[in-house]
């Protein structure tokens, strides 16, 4: 066990002789490191999370065909500290009739909703905060507070805009938590786990998104929706509600809403790579130092995470009626089917040949992609005829 | 006392607290956050009792589904969220004495019995409770039954909320 293959492991044993030789009981010593171990995990990510604001304001620039931040140093890199800086010495607003306890604490919970996940994230093959059993119903529940500290801060800033925006973005996390936690079944039917670490061991031979890929796709929209992000921004449509629900926080308070976005959206980048695409696992890299894999598994987030930022610059928001029709008469039921499919399948080909297994399920995957898909198309041009039919009967009154 | 049991302590000591806040607060959505405390309070004893899906669970449908939905239900139907009235009825005394009398009793009860006094004995090694659940709800010699006609039940309730709610034209 050197330091290359399983580096916390080193460190920790490091520590513990230190503390121990200064006369600290061994317990006290273990959560000691414990809660540095912490400390260590939470200010890497609060760092990567400074550089998160630049490379989202740098891709949008381009996909909108700007250059961005370039004035503060090398490529604009030290513009994220600027803007820290500006927000950290704003003058700190708390609006006239906010419910002062619980409009602060909505902030801290928006953040800690996001750190709370990466408990769970193997970062390489023996770097694991926990491995909980339930890993995949973990990631839902950090999502139900985060789902709590937005409607706590749109209702404790005594703003009307702030309340819609919330009711609208609460209204989208609670429907898409359904595919999401549908669609997270999948992979704990393939691991026969719903811990995180085994659904990455499970994914040694094949990943996850060749057996399912139609899952993969229901998982990455879904995680758009929960993340609020366009084209399912409901809770905060600028052109409608101005900023939603956190629009009369200022100064850190409003960096700590948009720090958890961004760093939200690049850990949802990490959850579709980690549970449908091998996670650390790249061509047998992990095996040569746990650097590597941790430097595989941030890559796989970025990809993960530009593809949301992609899709957010792309296209355009959806109408909330939309949305929430897609949700719950396309999207919901698609993912039920898919369930049931894929364990059916999964009984039928148990012990098939390798090839077939991954076959039969991309076929069937497939299909069930091609049925849906038709059903949406007749039942949209049915929509339209309708619409066209009251048109044509409207002009006809006219005339 | 061990460091197992001062941190039950805490967390009940928070738990009943919050629980006893969601009664006196005056306000209805604060009210609303203290059960969300609550319920949190019960998911960390979950926890420590080793039933890490049932703290899960309790997190995803109490406090991610139903808490929510309270809020939601107070904010669309009132318009002061401060309950003016007083928080007491005539018939205080009675409930008072029926809280008691029931804290007396499963006191009392639970003072007789000697599984209070033991330690639970740990699971044997690479057991896994969420498998072993798993099985027990879908396995005919166990608890396939009732889990069924619990899925039946909870349909049936969908089915009514929609033909309730439904908008006939």
């Amino acid at each position: 066990m050197n330091f290359w293959n399983d580096p916390l492991k080193v460190a920790a044993d490091w520590l513990l002789g230190i503390f121990t030789g200064w006369g600290m009981p061994e317990i006290a010593a273990q959560i000691l490191i414990g809660f540095l171990g912490i400390l260590l995990l939470i200010t890497l990510l609060m760092v990567l999370d400074i550089f998160l604001v630049w490379i989202e304001r740098k891709v949008v620039s381009r996909f909108q065909s700007r250059i961005g931040p370039n004035r503060v140093g090398p490529f604009g890199l030290i513009q994220p500290f600027a803007d820290i800086i500006k927000l950290l010495i704003k003058e700190d607003i708390t609006p006239t009739g906010a419910d002062k306890v619980v409009y602060n604490l909505a902030p801290i919970l928006s953040m800690m909703s996001v750190l709370i996940l990466w408990a769970v994230v193997p970062l390489a093959p023996k770097m694991l905060g926990v491995d909980l059993n339930v890993g995949a119903l973990y990631i839902i529940a950090a999502g139900a507070i985060g789902t709590l500290s937005i409607i706590m801060a749109g209702w404790s800033s005594n703003n009307k805009y702030a309340l819609i925006g919330a009711f609208r973005e609460v209204a989208v996390m609670l429907s898409f938590e359904i595919p999401m936690l549908t669609v997270l079944l999948i992979p704990t039917i393939f691991a026969s786990s719903m811990g995180i670490g085994a659904i990455t061991n499970a994914q040694e031979k094949t990943w996850f998104v060749f057996l399912a890929p139609l899952a993969a796709l229901i998982f990455l929209i879904a995680a758009i929706a929960e993340l609020g992000r366009a084209p399912f921004d409901m809770g905060e449509a600028e052109s409608e509600l101005i900023a939603g629900y956190n629009i009369e926080y200022s100064g850190m308070k409003f960096g700590m809403f948009y720090a958890g976005e961004l760093l939200h959206a690049f850990t949802y980048g990490g959850f579709w790579a980690i549970l449908f695409f091998g996670g650390y696992r790249f061509f047998g890299l992990e095996q040569v130092s746990a650097f590597l894999a941790i430097a595989v598994v941030l890559f796989k987030a970025l990809v993960g995470y530009w593809v949301i930022m992609w899709i957010k610059y792309t296209l355009m928001r959806i109408r909330i009626d939309h949305m929430l029709a897609f949700n719950w008469k396309f999207l919901t039921p698609l993912a039920f089917v898919l369930l049931m499919v894929i364990a059916f399948m999964n009984a039928l080909l148990a012990d098939a040949p390798g090839w077939l297994y991954i076959s039969g399920m991309f076929l069937a995957n497939a299909v069930l992609t091609w049925v849906a898909l038709e059903i949406a198309r007749s039942a949209s041009r049915r929509e339209r005829e309708k619409i066209e039919g009251v048109k044509q009967a409207v002009e006809a009154g006219h005339q | 006392m061990n460091g197992e049991k001062i941190i039950f302590l805490l967390v009940a000591l928070f738990t009943l607290v919050s629980a006893l806040r969601v009664v006196t607060t005056g306000n209805l959505v604060h009210a609303a956050l203290w059960l969300i405390a609550t319920l949190f309070g019960v998911a960390v004893i979950f926890a420590l009792l080793n039933a890490g899906f049932l703290a899960v669970v309790q997190v995803v449908v109490y406090i991610g589904a139903i808490a929510i939905l309270f809020i939601f239900a107070v904010m669309l139907t009132r318009k002061d969220m401060r309950d003016q009235g007083p928080q007491l009825n005539k018939n205080w005394w009675f409930g008072a004495l029926l809280a008691v009398v029931t804290f007396g009793g499963l006191f009392f009860l639970l003072q007789g019995w000697s599984g209070l006094s033991k330690t639970a004995a740990d699971f044997p090694s690479g057991f896994d409770a969420v498998n072993e659940l798993g099985i027990a709800l879908t396995s005919p010699a166990a608890y396939v039954l009732p889990f069924e006609v619990a899925s039946v039940l909870l349909v049936a309730a969908l089915v009514g909320a929609v033909y309730v709610a439904f908008n006939r034209k």
